[in-house]
């Protein structure tokens, strides 16, 4: 029985320590190293990023969210550090363009189509 | 009707164009902008000769404060330090220095080759204190004011027409 038991807490801790080392993962894949900028913080070998590294293992030990973590960042180095920014006024354009584009798209093919029928008719 | 086609063709890729116009032409660089006018947090820095804490509240006591990071084995430091000494002069100002991941001794006989600037020196042994202040490369220097409000924050290192700039925002 003491078996089991043991080899239960050695799994549940073992899933507890990955879920950890995947959400730091995930969240160094989430910034961009400022040094290097086309990589994230998670490849990059710069001194820069193995301190974002290791402030990012302090604020998880010391209980922070993965959201509370890029507001740190964020208010430090502004939402550059980021690389999947949040949306802001002066980025609507940019965000809902294709959306635009689609329906006007859409709806041009449509009065076409319209147009040509009336017109065969 | 062929008319009105060619408009709304004319109209559709001038606004194709205008928009990638305005994001290519768009500085693709990390700059401070987003971190002037930010409050600085309230950290205790380790004092770069002395056993105690500098914390940087204490930036309420003066008038402006620039806070420079620096450390001896950084060519553009060298660079700036005559600036920094020019700096120093100025009455309505005082330089914090933090060293940067260094060696003590080294930084040490950095200071003594060319002169402290440093009102109060501190050190960020590991580099993680400075995150708290959105450093990524040094030498970098903030202006602070009373309120611990950033004014202007220098990447790299300072030069002449900084230090008029600096000059010219502690005189206001």
């Amino acid at each position: 029985m003491k078996k089991v038991i043991f080899i239960f807490l050695l799994i549940f801790l073992s899933t507890k320590i990955n879920a950890k080392e995947n959400l730091k993962n995930n969240i160094l894949k989430n910034l961009r190293c400022l040094v290097c900028q086309g990589q994230t913080i998670s490849d990059s070998n710069s001194d820069f990023a193995q301190i974002i590294k290791s402030v990012v293992d302090d604020k998880l030990q010391e209980g922070l969210k993965e959201k509370e973590i890029y507001h740190f960042l964020s208010e430090k180095y502004g939402s550059w550090i980021l690389l999947n920014p949040p949306i802001k006024t002066n980025s609507y354009l940019l965000w809902f363009l294709p959306y635009i584009l689609f329906i006007l798209g859409g709806l041009f093919i449509y009065l076409m189509v319209k147009k040509r029928v009336i017109e065969k008719k | 009707m062929k008319k009105s086609y060619l408009i709304l063709t004319s109209i559709f890729f001038i606004f194709i164009f205008t928009i990638f116009y305005l994001s290519l032409g768009k500085n693709k660089t990390y700059n401070t902008e987003d971190i002037v006018g930010n409050k600085i947090d309230e950290i205790d820095l380790e004092l770069f000769n002395d056993s105690g804490l500098f914390n940087t509240k204490e930036i309420t006591n003066y008038n402006y404060i620039a806070l420079n990071f620096w450390a001896s084995w950084c060519a553009p430091c060298r660079k700036e330090h005559n600036v920094l000494m020019q700096l120093s002069k100025i009455k309505n100002l005082k330089i914090i220095g933090v060293n940067f991941k260094d060696n003590h001794n080294n930084a040490n006989s950095f200071l003594e080759e060319m002169g402290n600037p440093f009102y109060i020196s501190t050190k960020d042994t590991d580099g993680k204190k400075s995150i708290n202040f959105g450093v990524y490369g040094i030498p970098e220097t903030m202006i602070i004011s009373k309120d611990m409000v950033i004014l202007k924050k220098y990447i790299g290192p300072l030069d002449l027409k900084d230090f008029k700039e600096i000059e010219r925002i502690v005189k206001k």
